[in-house]
Order: C-alpha cells, then sequence, then structure tokens
C-alpha cells in the first residue's frame, strides 16, 4: 500500500523510494533522521491536538478543518505538497473532508493547501507510477543530484571504487 | 562517538538504579556508559544476569566473548533492527548459482593478495622478498583459470604460505617462525596472528549486524553452522590490510617483545599485556582515516569496512558489480 512516505520519496529520488520499499534503510547514526523526530516531539507537545495514524496516513496533527504537517524547512516544497495531498485525498475516501496547512519553522511560514479534482487525477497517476518504481527487480540508478549528500543513502549510493 | 569497552580481569556485573558496574575481584568498580557503547569485549571471567542483556539490547550494544586463551567463543547480538528480505534472498542466490559465487569467491581472494603484496612492497630490496613476491603473483594469476571453489581456496592457500615465509625477513629475529600454526599456536608469531585475525573477524561481523547482510550466508568459505563465515570472506580482505599492518608496527617498534607472550605447555598465547598492546594499535588503526574517492570525505579504516558491505549488498541486489577494496593510497 502506498503510504505518505512513499509520495514523499517519488518526489525525491524514485531510487531512495525503491530501496525504501526494499526495506533497505540506513538510519545508523544519520543526523538528519533524527532532526525530524526531535522536531516532531518539540511542535506537539503542548497542544491538544492528535497524531492520527490509520492504515497509510500519518498524519502530524489534525486542528478543526485543517490537517497540518510542520516542516523544518522549504526545499523539498513539491514533495511536502503531494504528500499533503495525498492525505487529504486518503481522508476524503474515508468521509472526511479537510484543508492542510504545512508549517515551514525555519522560515517561521504556513502554507494552506486545498485538494481539487485535478489532484485527484494526479495522484491516482502518481500512486500508479509508484507501483510500477516498487515491483522493479532492480534499483533506479544514482540520481547524482546536490540531494545527494543530504541523503541518509548518499554513502550506500556512493560506495564504489573508483578508478584511479 | 561509540566506544569499546574492554574486560581482562575476571570479577561480576552489578545493576545500581540505572547503571552497570563491572566489579573485578579486588572490589574495584567502574560503571559501564552503555549509552556510548558499541561493543564490549570480555576476556575474564565474568558473571552476569538477563537484566543486564536486556540493558545491551536496549542500547544496541554487542558483546563478544573469549576463553582464557584468548580464542573467540561467541556473541550475544541484541535483535537485529535490519532486516531485508529482498537482500537475503538476493544473497542466497549468488551462492546458490556456482558462477555468481565463484566470481565473489576471486574478488576476496584477489583484494586478500593485494594486499598481502602490498604489505611486502616495502621490503622489495631483500632479494628473498622480491622472488617471494614474484612466486606470489604468479599464482595470483592463475586465479583467472580456475573455477572451482577449492581451486580457488587452493590458489589463495599456496599465496598465503608464501606471504607468511616472507614474515622471516621482515620481522625482528626472536619472531621467526616455520609454518602457519593455528589449532593451537606453537609460537608468538603465530599466537598474535591468531588473536588479531579473531578481532578482525569481531569487527567485521559487527559491521555485518549494522547492515542487511545475512552474515551465514558465504561465498569463499562453504556456510558453516559454527561461524558467521561471510565475516570470514570480508576479513580476507582486511586481515593483511589491518591485522598484519599491526603486527608488523608493534614487532618492528619493539612494542611487542617475548615477555607479552604465555608459553603454555602445548601453546603459546598472548597474555593480558599483549593483548592490550594489539587492541589499543587496533583501535588506533581502524580510526585512522582515508579520503574516499567517491564518497570525498574522510573515512575510518574501521568504515571501509561497512563500505564493503554495502558494496556486497549492491552486488546482490543487482545494482552495481562488486569490486572488491583495493587500498589504493
Ligand atoms: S543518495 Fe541520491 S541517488 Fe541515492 S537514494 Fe539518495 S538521493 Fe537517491
Amino acid at each position: 500500500m502506498v503510504s505518505g512516505l512513499h509520495i514523499q520519496y517519488y518526489f525525491v529520488c524514485h531510487r531512495k523510494l525503491w530501496l525504501y520499499a526494499k526495506n533497505i534503510q540506513l538510519e545508523e547514526g544519520h543526523e538528519r533522521v533524527q532532526t525530524g523526530k526531535i522536531l516532531h516531539e518539540r511542535a506537539y507537545k503542548n497542544s491538544e491536538e492528535k497524531e492520527l495514524a490509520v492504515d497509510n496516513i500519518k498524519i502530524d496533527a489534525i486542528d478543526g478543518e485543517y490537517v497540518r504537517e510542520v516542516k523544518v524547512t522549504s526545499k523539498m516544497t513539491k514533495a511536502d505538497k503531494w504528500q499533503l495531498l495525498f492525505y487529504l485525498y486518503e481522508l476524503k475516501k474515508r468521509g472526511l473532508n479537510k484543508k492542510g496547512l504545512i508549517s515551514y519553522t525555519k522560515e517561521k511560514r504556513t502554507e494552506e493547501v486545498v485538494l481539487t479534482e485535478k489532484d485527484e487525477e494526479e495522484l491516482d497517476k502518481i500512486k500508479e507510477s509508484i507501483q510500477e518504481i516498487m515491483e522493479q527487480s532492480y534499483p533506479p540508478g544514482v540520481i547524482h543530484s546536490p540531494i545527494c549528500t543530504k541523503c541518509a543513502y548518499y554513502d550506500f549510493c556512493y560506495a564504489e571504487e573508483g578508478e584511479e | 562517538m561509540n566506544k569499546d569497552y574492554y574486560i581482562f580481569k575476571s570479577g561480576r556485573m552489578r545493576r545500581k538504579n540505572n547503571t552497570f558496574y563491572f566489579i573485578d575481584k579486588e572490589e574495584n568498580k567502574k560503571s559501564l556508559p552503555v549509552h556510548q557503547m558499541e561493543n564490549i569485549y570480555v576476556f575474564g571471567k565474568v558473571d552476569f544476569n538477563t537484566d543486564f542483556l536486556n540493558m545491551l539490547t536496549q542500547h544496541n550494544v554487542r558483546i563478544h566473548f573469549y576463553n582464557y586463551y584468548g580464542f573467540y567463543n561467541g556473541t550475544y547480538y541484541p535483535r537485529s533492527r535490519q532486516v531485508s528480505g529482498f537482500t537475503v534472498v538476493n544473497q542466497s542466490n549468488h551462492y546458490l548459482n556456482e558462477v555468481k559465487r565463484q566470481y565473489l569467491a576471486k574478488q576476496f581472494v584477489s583484494s586478500s593478495a593485494f594486499h598481502m603484496l602490498r604489505n611486502l612492497r616495502n621490503h622489495k630490496n631483500y632479494d628473498e622478498v622480491a622472488s617471494i613476491m614474484e612466486s606470489m603473483q604468479s599464482h595470483l594469476d592463475l586465479l583467472d583459470n580456475v573455477q572451482r571453489i577449492p581451486e580457488i581456496m587452493g590458489v589463495e592457500g599456496t599465496i598465503r604460505q608464501l606471504y607468511y615465509a616472507s614474515f622471516n625477513y621482515i620481522l625482528p629475529a626472536e619472531f621467526a617462525f616455520d609454518e602457519r600454526t593455528k589449532r593451537p599456536p606453537k609460537d608468538p608469531l603465530n599466537a598474535i596472528i591468531s588473536f588479531g585475525n579473531s578481532i578482525c573477524y569481531t569487527t567485521v561481523l559487527t559491521e555485518i549486524y549494522k547492515t542487511h547482510l545475512d552474515p551465514t550466508v558465504s561465498f569463499l568459505h562453504e556456510p558453516s553452522t559454527k561461524r558467521f563465515s561471510l565475516s570470514l570472506d570480508i576479513a580476507e580482505i582486511f586481515k593483511p590490510l589491518l591485522v598484519d599492518a599491526v603486527i608488523f608496527a608493534l614487532l618492528n617498534r619493539k612494542q611487542i617483545k617475548t615477555s607479552d607472550f604465555e608459553y603454555l605447555e602445548d601453546m603459546v598465547i598472548l597474555n593480558d599485556s599483549g593483548k592490550k598492546k594489539f587492541i589499543k594499535e587496533w583501535n588506533g588503526k581502524l580510526e585512522t582515516t582515508i579520503k574516499h574517492r567517491r564518497l570525498k570525505r574522510n573515512v575510518s579504516y574501521k568504515y571501509f569496512i561497512r563500505l564493503e558491505c554495502y558494496k556486497l549488498i549492491k552486488h546482490f541486489i543487482g545494482d552495481q558489480q562488486y569490486k572488491p577494496l583495493k587500498a589504493w593510497w
């Protein structure tokens, strides 16, 4: 089943998505994973809002008519936006019509996200291509993008014997 | 920074509040900072209970046991958190397919031989060493023509024998030896090699456990019931690169002397002071860093072992063909 993290990874790197789907995870000692966790704990410590986790949905908080997500920076806006849209879509299928709010703590900025019919169609397509990638028997290639150096898979992807 | 902790003395583990203490026979108390630890090596006789093991699991600390003679007995591993069925299935496939298995077996041998030759390169000015190196190289060239695993093993064995024969030319005279004797080691040089190799084995195993590799499925060595044989395979690469380098340094600098050994009836072993000296040098070696050509940052020798595991995973999942480490520096 496609989850929010799959959506994220789909927009970040298909190889990452595939590795994650095969349960090849390299978390040990990875700093950014930890930052995310700590941020999470802090952001909702004093709030009445509840974290929601059903099936493939894991939402930071639902607050009235809004589903809220907190991110450190706006670097991966597209991935964040689609993840949230995915959640809104999944909730809608379960009879809950909500709007979304993404807060970027570093920039102290909040963005409203509304699910349209076009988004829904797009999400169906995205989910299909995620399925296709996950079913591939070989991993997609290294993308050699600047984001690689900050990725948890960096050491894995770049562990190779270079020629002289 | 995760640290390794070594217990040479005999004694017991005691818990007080949330801290564990090691109390030796003379009632000296030392606290164990488990949250900063990665491995505990136990060379002495130690009493502890399951409370202690629970705590090790909680903090993901491994504990390795050695008997009185410094021979490896076994390890308590906290349940593995890294599981990928996909990886294990593909790893097994590379064992079951004879051609794929031979490919990997040859890679381990060629890297191992490369590092053996590398250790001798500064001693070429001795005619004897130079001719041994030539002979090693010619056996290494045979690797292309052999197929079956026992033959590959045979090539490896011959190269290693030649390599050990060169030690008498490059090490101080008091450490001369006739041949490699493993069980039991008959002289000081054999004793230190055995000890070093078993420490290398556990170090490699610790790194394997941080990845998704299955330590029981191996290629050069037959998967065995007694050992995590993948660790033996990978250790082939690192024994000459790390263990032998440490031994040469310790013996040539005369840091380890014949008095650091214990002479028993039918064997020779490192005594506690010898073990401590080895481990100190070993840890220094593991922490030494080299600039990695692809990662573009400094990487410790220890981390090179992990990277070797990653490369194997990539090979198994059909991502990138495995090329073993051949120290280029
Ligand atoms: S390091 Fe680069 S190629 Fe590898 S998973 Fe991460 S983003 Fe993708």
